[in-house]
């Protein structure tokens, strides 16, 4: 056999500038001449602007250590060294309706089919801290997710679910803290060890108050219960993500994949910082800081987001906080396709670009992965909607192959110029944030809510003019809506919880609670300690929800926003 | 409560019948009579005049700073406070208009929920539409309007001041001033040119660690400017607030009632309520003239303009002139 | 006597009903009317429906905007018209926004709510809209 010869030594970048010259005078320009291109200047949905063809002279920008090799500083390529060759990301579809016990029916069936985790969708009013029977809460029980008021709520919900082989991760924020003491519980009643239950809380206030609005106190008290959740995770819980810093729900809210990724990173910039200040060090609740991002419409814009996330975040974590563990600066993110972009025109069309949103997530290295259900525009899903969702992650994983080779767009002239590009922008956005003040400060001043409110405004005049395209809305539009069955509400949800609940509150020993609640409020007005320990006895004492979130806000408050639009 | 009037959903109310119900304090007759005095329609001037002669008897009281300080905060519970003496409380809130297409967002209602569904809390929002001030043209009918209603206390927040916002001093009996720590270097009231018209000063978000500078920096500008204390018999105070626990609210209450008192022993609220009337004659005045400019645009005004062209008249005896036949014509 | 202000400027009060804070539709349409020449009154998030109808009140709104976008609008709407009824301003026109199934939204136009506009409604249908109701309702 002969030996295969080595390629040429690469061009002198040189000699290809001249090459581009030339192709430019030559063969571009004659072409253009006969016919002009579909636009004068292209652009990412996020607003980069992108050239007609990208060079080794664009990835000549980015030096080689920058791209590195996954599972090493700075993880450009992925976070762990054999990454789906190992074993492929979670599949991780969300659920959440009605009471525990049927969440817990639909769990079961995802597991039969295949899923991997768990993840748990809330009711409004769970994520609000309201109880089922509170006014406010009217209408709303068991309807968007699952209600839960009580410990015996969250037993139902996990019933028959092994905690320490079942990874589960509950959306969940301003009351995290208290499903977190319930999740505990739960697993201190079935006798297991708090240390191998893994899964995650949301506990991601900060975005909350930039983009999805659920909240209940103040910004700076918010922030401190987000810290005693991480604080108590790192020494009692240390396999559990005690929080997953979410780009999500900023992008839902309008924001660009680049405004997406650098708020995110302010947040988590700003979470460090307030951890660090209590004396516990950077590598010691690092490794356990998760992260979840939205997977986008413009497909390599959103797989260079994703490496540039990377990128950056162990550039910080290095730099700005001096971690020494590798474990501390690898990013690792739960991705969900974008619900903004599904259409109730021509809804089965919500398959395939979901379809593409999760090829551009697992290109771009996601640990775990929810796909929409192709119903979502109308309501939460139904049960084959999500099966069907669920079957698109697993053709993607079994069938296509990308999974064999990792991070096989690097190298890519285009990506790894665009990927730098993300990385210098979000720098440039953090370095702005540090200098007004900090992310905390901003988001009481509305800074980066009426960045957002502006990207979003202009998308939606993009979308009426007909500049961005969206199939079945603007372009290719039917007038005929076709039928769909939509997951059906069971009325009877909310008469069954407030029942339940209304029984658990006369059953139990309530001067115990009152005082339980007590001293809760002394230990909240303590910045010093930490909440958890007495949430959870106040929780196994059948505290509900409300009792706890009430008797908080007596000495917090509650938050209000000043909307800029 | 409900005064029985005519079924304001289904016609058109002459503004005269809605004298008795306003007086009765129904609030949709307050809120439509609202309406129209800012639209500036003629047909309700009568129902002004007559309730004119009912006013006097509200204290005014308006609160100013720039955006953000908390001016909305502080009188959600400034209210709260003053409902707790008894006394019935309106607001009338301001916000700018946009230049450009005239419409306006609206948004000090947000904060000012406590005492929602409370009958003797009445809020409005007012859009400034053009005016330059701080206020709006009809902020002054709006404020008689509650005051001949019987709200004990009517509160007025004006824009978010930047330079020279200061029309408030003249439509209002006690002056508070809203800074807040964190808002940029220098205090915003002096930014804002609005340190000689506080009667008194409020630091708000004072749970926030860089109050106390704030505070201490108000009150060292204060005791330097000789003349703004020689002028007065009523030190001004500086008092700080936080919306957490509704902290230095009592005492602001407390404080604004004293400067009424004060006011009273002093004589100074006969001086304020002329120069309010002054301000009032003077500005409906303009804006009369303003409006017949605008009406005889097309005609006087642009044949006038003709002969200043043509050399024929002077730019001075032509005003002159206009306003000359105004005055023949009414 | 005529001053130079604009007559009759569309007054709107928008709100956000019920426990979810998706806001990014209704501050949209808050701008676009602004931009349209209207007056809107933004009362935030989380309110109740006695809180929107008394504001709605006070405030001598043309048009009462409210979105939801939890589900909850079956249980919401109701309550808002019965209590507009209960304070005689049902005169005041409503207007639903949000993620509302066809189903609901023919039951709802029924109950008395004047217009449904959709997630993803373009900004100048939703000015367009508002305009032409008010202009149909009798003068008052
Ligand atoms: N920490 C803290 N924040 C406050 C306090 N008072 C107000 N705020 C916050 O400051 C912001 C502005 O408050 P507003 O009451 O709207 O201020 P404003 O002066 O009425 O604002 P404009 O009407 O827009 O000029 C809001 O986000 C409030 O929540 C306070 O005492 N402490
Ligand atoms: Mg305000």
């Amino acid at each position: 056999m002969i030996e295969p010869k080595r390629a040429q030594p690469a061009m002198a970048l040189d000699d290809l500038e001249r090459q581009i010259a030339d192709w430019e005078q030559n063969e571009l320009a004659d072409f253009l001449a006969r016919q002009k291109e579909r636009k004068a200047q292209f652009r990412t949905i996020g607003d980069f602007d992108v050239k007609r063809v990208y060079t080794a002279l664009d990835a000549a920008e980015t030096p080689l250590e920058d791209i590195g090799l996954p599972g090493q500083y700075p993880f450009t390529r992925g976070p762990y060294p054999t990454m789906y060759r190992g074993r492929p990301w979670t599949m991780r579809q969300i659920a959440g309706f009605g009471l525990g016990a049927d969440t817990n029916k639909r769990f079961k069936y995802l597991l039969s089919q295949g899923q991997t985790g768990l993840s748990t969708d809330f009711d409004m009013p769970t994520l609000m801290g309201y109880d089922s029977d509170n006014p406010r809460s009217l209408g709303e029980v068991g309807r968007e997710g699952v209600a839960v008021d009580t410990l015996e709520d969250m037993e139902a919900l996990y019933e028959g679910i092994d905690l320490e082989q079942i990874s589960v991760s509950m959306t969940i924020n301003p009351t995290a803290w208290i499903l977190l003491a319930m999740y505990a519980a739960l697993g201190q009643r079935r006798g297991r060890d708090l240390n191998k239950m893994s899964g995650t809380i949301q506990a991601d206030i900060l975005k909350e108050y930039m983009a999805q609005k659920e909240w209940i106190y103040p910004v700076r008290p918010s922030v401190r219960l987000v810290r005693d959740c991480i604080t108590y995770c790192t020494r009692d819980m240390k396999r559990f993500n005690p929080i997953n810093i979410s780009g999500y729900h900023i992008s839902e809210a309008g924001a660009s994949p680049l405004q997406e990724v650098a708020f995110t990173l302010a947040n988590a910039v700003a979470y460090i910082e307030d951890v660090i200040a209590t004396g516990m060090d950077v590598d010691e609740f690092a490794p356990r800081l998760a992260f979840y991002f939205v997977s986008q419409a413009d497909f390599f814009e959103e797989i260079a987001k994703f490496r540039a996330a990377r990128r950056v975040y162990a550039k910080l974590m290095k730099h700005r906080f001096g971690a020494r563990k590798a474990e501390s600066m690898r990013l690792r993110f739960h991705c969900q396709t974008a619900a903004a972009t599904l259409t109730k025109p021509q809804f089965k069309v919500n398959i395939i670009r979901t379809t593409l949103q999760a090829l551009a997530a697992v290109l771009g290295g996601a640990q775990s992965l929810h796909t929409n259900g192709m119903d979502e525009a109308f309501a939460i899903p139904t049960e084959e909607a999500m099966k069907l969702a669920l079957r698109t992650q697993q053709v993607i994983a079994d069938e296509t192959n990308v999974t064999n080779v990792i991070d096989p767009l690097g190298g890519s002239y285009f990506l790894e110029n665009l990927t730098t590009r993300f990385e210098k922008e979000i720098f440039r956005i953090l370095d702005q944030v540090d200098e007004l003040g900090g992310a905390i400060k901003l988001i009481e001043d509305g800074w980066f809510q009426a960045q957002i409110a502006e990207t979003a405004y202009e998308t939606a005049l993009r979308k009426a003019s007909g500049e961005k395209p969206v199939i079945g809305v603007n372009k290719y539009v039917e007038e005929e809506m076709p039928a769909i069955e939509l997951h059906p509400h069971d009325e009877s949800t909310e008469r069954r919880q407030i029942e339940n609940l209304q029984r658990i509150r006369r059953d139990r020993d309530n001067t115990r609670v009152q005082a339980l609640l007590q001293r809760l409020r002394d230990v909240a007005r303590d910045d010093s300690k930490n909440v958890m320990p007495l949430t959870i006895e106040l929780v196994k004492a059948q505290a509900t929800m409300g009792d706890i979130v009430e008797a908080l806000r007596d000495i917090w408050g509650t938050y209000q926003e000043r909307p800029v639009f | 409560m409900l005064f029985v009037i005519k079924d304001i959903r289904t016609i058109v109310i002459p503004s005269t019948e809605l004298v008795e119900p306003v007086l009765a304090r129904n609030p949709r007759a307050i809120a439509r009579l609202i309406t129209r005095a800012e639209s500036g329609d003629a047909e309700c001037r009568p129902a002004l005049e007559a309730l004119y002669a009912h006013t006097g008897r509200a204290q005014v009281v308006g609160m100013t700073g720039v955006a953000g300080s908390g001016k909305s905060t502080l009188l959600d519970m400034l209210t709260v406070a003053a409902r707790k003496t008894g006394r019935t409380v309106a607001v009338v809130a301001v916000d700018p208009s946009s230049p450009y297409s005239g419409g306006s967002i609206l948004g000090d209602r947000i904060r000012m929920n406590q005492l929602s569904g409370d009958p003797d809390v009445f809020i409005r929002s007012m859009a400034t539409r053009g005016a330059l001030g701080g206020l709006a043209r009809a902020t002054h009918d709006a404020v008689d309007l509650l005051d001949a209603a019987g709200f004990d206390m009517v509160f007025i927040e004006t824009v978010g001041v930047g330079q020279d916002e200061v029309d408030v001093v003249r439509a209002a009996h006690t002056i508070i001033v809203v800074s807040a720590p964190g808002l940029g270097d220098d205090i915003q009231a002096i930014k804002a040119g609005l340190l000689e018209i506080a009667d008194v000063h409020v630091v708000s978000k004072c749970d926030r660690s860089d109050a106390a500078k704030t505070i201490k920096e108000l009150r060292s500008m204060l005791t330097l400017d000789v003349d703004l204390n020689r002028k007065r018999a009523w030190p001004i105070p500086v008092l700080a607030t936080s919306s957490e626990e509704a902290q230095g609210v009592q005492e602001l209450l407390e404080t604004i009632d004293r400067h009424r008192e004060s006011l009273e022993t002093t004589g100074e609220i006969v001086q304020r309520r002329r120069s309010i009337a002054e301000t009032r004659v003077l500005q409906t005045a303009e804006a009369f003239l303003r409006g017949e400019f605008a009406k005889h645009r097309d005609g006087r005004v642009s044949a006038l303009v003709e002969r200043v062209m043509a050399r024929e008249i002077d730019p001075h005896g032509a005003a002159q002139e206009l306003i000359a036949g105004l005055q023949t014509e009414n | 006597m005529e001053t130079t202000e604009a007559k009759n400027i569309i007054r709107v009060l928008i709100a956000k009903v019920g426990l979810d804070g998706h806001d990014r539709g209704v501050k949209i349409v808050a701008r676009c009317l602004r931009d349209a020449g209207m007056d809107v009154i933004y009362t935030g998030l989380h309110r109740t429906p006695e809180e929107v109808v008394h504001a709605a009140v006070q405030e001598d709104v043309d048009v009462l905007g409210v979105s939801i976008l939890s589900g909850a609008h079956m249980t919401i709407f109701p309550k808002i018209i019965e209590l507009l009824r209960q304070n005689q301003a049902d005169d005041i026109i409503l207007v639903g926004g949000g993620v509302i199934p066809d189903d609901d939204v023919a039951e709802l136009r029924k109950l008395g709510v004047a217009e449904i506009l959709l997630q993803d409604t373009p900004p100048q249908t939703v000015a367009d809209t508002i305009r032409d109701l008010v202009t149909q309702r009798a003068p008052r």
